[in-house]
């Protein structure tokens, strides 16, 4: 039995952007949004994550494709006419009013009445824990404060769809990882479809559930956090989430998934490999660098070699070593501080090995 | 070291030595300046004799009244149209890219090289009843006799918001510049039609802009002299041309001074009623 297949909230079908005719801000892109989900386009300044955002505010019409929200076509409604709430980077609250007639400016250009226009006020100040600020001017508020009303205001007229770019950029560390989790409560609470856009990548997968991956204009990859993190389908997404060791080989020979690859300085690594590539072809073997077995563990893994300890930072939660291998010193090492926690000396040879599994060859 | 300066001593000139350096300018404005303008004060309370019988006649000559009348008249509907013109040129500026932006404000501050004189009898010229304007509006058959359009207030209003344009769309720029776009934009996102957005966030956003060139506009255009003359063809009387018509042919200094003192003492009144909405200083730049 077929079970139905959910229709996606958004859906972008061959969107293609230039704003000058030559370069592409945005290319083939085909990514869908599920209903209730926190998607996050994540990606370097340049990659296109926000030119996606912006078409599907409908500030700027793609070049070509279509962008569909609920089964309509929305390529060519105006903003205004899109019923899309929007969170901005700097916040755009609007400084002629107060908090309360920030968050009723999208009720008040509805034509919604004065009496549910104050109850949904009041309702969405609480609902970011903002009761009684109403009557302030937003100027008087503190960056996360401000961020707050933004919210509220985006929500407040309860569009299907809510787009957040960058908003929490300018807000000082811990502040911003407070909010991170702020608005994941927020969005699990109220069942709203949220598409989330920042560079920062432990945000992308503090709150998300699924995150797009951005380079250059194109989408590289979507899926889970643990899956991008674990399976990244490219070396720039194996880069651009988290640390990893990549080192240049040539696959020898594969099979199901797997291959032999041998490096530059002679060594031969069994790694899976996702795409399968023809013998000879040029790939990176990536491997994270909490995956590495050191010493006595790496003894039985199938890819062991011989390594000496350049450098070693204590930071707390982990010890970090930095160990010249494989003809260059930049290979990492990610201990976790755990009890026994053995310690090392910058000049120690040391066995480093890898499992087959926690090594993937991944093609430019 | 009790020195909070780090310049080493005896490096900074006392305060006494800057005061030497301004004095010839200090000098002249005390002597060429600020004493003539005390003696428009008393000449116009001493002439013809002391009292302030000069004063009485705001409230009883017909034709200071109507001077007067004239004048605010003029001065008013001078500000209400060059806001209007101004701030669709100073929008249109915020709109254009830096190239075009700098054109336009090459055309804005153009007239400035030319002089007030000049402009006048150019607008004489463009605006008689053989001029091109009308002679063009009488070709295209819109009119079929030439429209009184100078020697008249229309001329008079024509010359002055002319003049003072470029000072509504220099200020009214400035205000808009500071205003984040990004606004506009959130208020289209949140519902709002374009002229929604622009009614709501836009306008008031504005409205230190509008109150300060409306200000300055209406300000200046109470002392209009060479303009209101030329182009009114002595059928327009404004303030400060009766004054000079009091103090170079009736002889009466009286008047002419209170009149005078009157519009200082007026513009300065203005001027505080702004500071209490208002901060004067950052509204001019300075």
């Amino acid at each position: 039995m077929l079970s139905p297949v959910p229709e996606p909230l958004v859906r972008f079908a061959n969107v293609r952007k230039s704003y000058d005719g030559t370069v592409d801000a945005v290319r083939a892109l085909n990514l869908e949004v599920a209903r209730s989900e926190f998607l996050t386009l994540l990606g370097p300044s340049g990659s296109g994550k926000t030119t996606t955002l912006t078409m599907l505010a409908g500030f700027e019409r793609p070049t070509e494709g279509r962008i569909f929200v609920d089964g309509e076509d929305i390529t060519d409604v105006p903003v205004e006419k899109r019923g899309i709430g929007m969170v901005f980077q700097n916040y755009a609250l609007f400084p002629n009013m107060t908090v309360a007639e920030n968050i009723a400016f999208p009720l008040r250009v509805r034509g919604v009445s004065r009496a549910e226009m104050t109850s949904k006020v009041v309702r969405a100040l609480s609902m970011v824990r903002l009761d009684g600020f109403g009557d302030r001017r937003p100027q008087q508020l503190s960056g996360g404060q401000q961020q707050r009303v933004a919210v509220a205001r985006a929500l407040v007229f309860e569009p299907r769809l809510i787009l957040l770019d960058e908003p929490l950029g300018a807000l000082d560390r811990q502040l911003r990882e407070q909010m991170q989790y702020e608005l994941k409560h927020l969005h699990q609470r109220l069942d709203v479809t949220m598409v989330y856009v920042t560079h920062d990548q432990v945000e992308a997968m503090t709150m998300s559930d699924r995150v797009a991956v951005f380079s250059t204009g194109a989408l590289r990859q979507v899926d889970v956090p643990r899956r991008l993190y674990e399976a990244p389908a490219s070396l720039f997404v194996a880069r651009f989430l988290g640390e990893s060791n990549a080192l240049p080989a040539t696959v020898r020979q594969h099979d199901e998934g797997c291959c032999a690859a041998t490096l530059a300085t002679g060594e031969t690594v069994t790694a899976v490999m996702p795409v399968p590539c023809a013998p000879g072809s040029a790939v990176h073997l990536v491997v994270r660098p909490e995956k590495i077995l050191l010493g006595e563990a790496a003894h039985d893994s199938p890819n062991r070699f011989a390594a000496r300890i350049a450098e070693v930072t204590f930071l707390g939660d982990q010890t970090r070593l930095r160990l010249a291998a494989f003809g260059a010193d930049d290979f990492i090492v990610k201990l976790a501080n755990t009890a026994g926690q053995e310690t090392f000396a910058p000049g120690t040879e040391i066995d480093i090995g890898w499992q087959a599994e926690d090594c993937r060859a991944l093609a430019e | 070291m009790p020195s909070q300066s780090n310049a080493p001593a005896g490096w900074r000139p006392r305060h006494g030595a800057y005061w030497l350096i301004i004095l010839p300018a200090l000098a002249m404005l005390v002597f060429l300046y600020l004493v003539p303008l005390a003696d428009v004060l008393v000449t116009s309370i001493t002439d013809p004799k002391p009292g302030l019988d000069n004063y009485l006649l705001l409230f009883t000559s017909t034709s200071v009244q109507k001077t007067l009348l004239t004048t605010l008249r003029i001065a008013a509907l001078t500000t209400f149209v060059a806001l209007l013109l101004g701030y669709v040129v100073a929008y249109a500026m915020r709109a254009a890219n830096s190239s075009q932006q700098r054109l336009m404000l090459f055309c804005v501050l153009l007239p400035f090289w030319i002089s007030v004189l000049v402009r006048s009898f150019a607008w004489i010229a463009l605006l008689s009843s053989r001029g091109p304007v009308n002679a063009g509006l009488m070709a295209w058959g819109l009119i079929d006799e030439p429209l009184p359009l100078v020697r008249n207030e229309t001329g008079v209003l024509i010359g002055m918001v002319h003049v003072m344009l470029p000072y509504a769309v220099l200020t009214l720029y400035a205000n808009m510049r500071g205003i984040d776009v990004r606004l506009v934009a959130a208020a289209r996102s949140l519902g709002a039609s374009r002229f929604q957005a622009f009614r709501m966030v836009f306008l008031p956003l504005t409205r230190p802009g509008l109150i300060g060139a409306g200000t300055l506009v209406f300000i200046l255009s109470l002392g209009f002299y060479v303009t209101p003359a030329l182009l009114g063809g002595g059928k327009v009387l404004m303030i400060a041309e009766y004054v000079a018509v009091q103090i170079n042919d009736t002889l009466r200094w009286g008047l002419g001074t209170m009149l005078a003192t009157t519009l200082m003492l007026s513009v300065l009144a203005a001027l505080w009623a702004l500071s209490r909405v208002l901060d004067v200083k950052r509204l001019f730049g300075a």
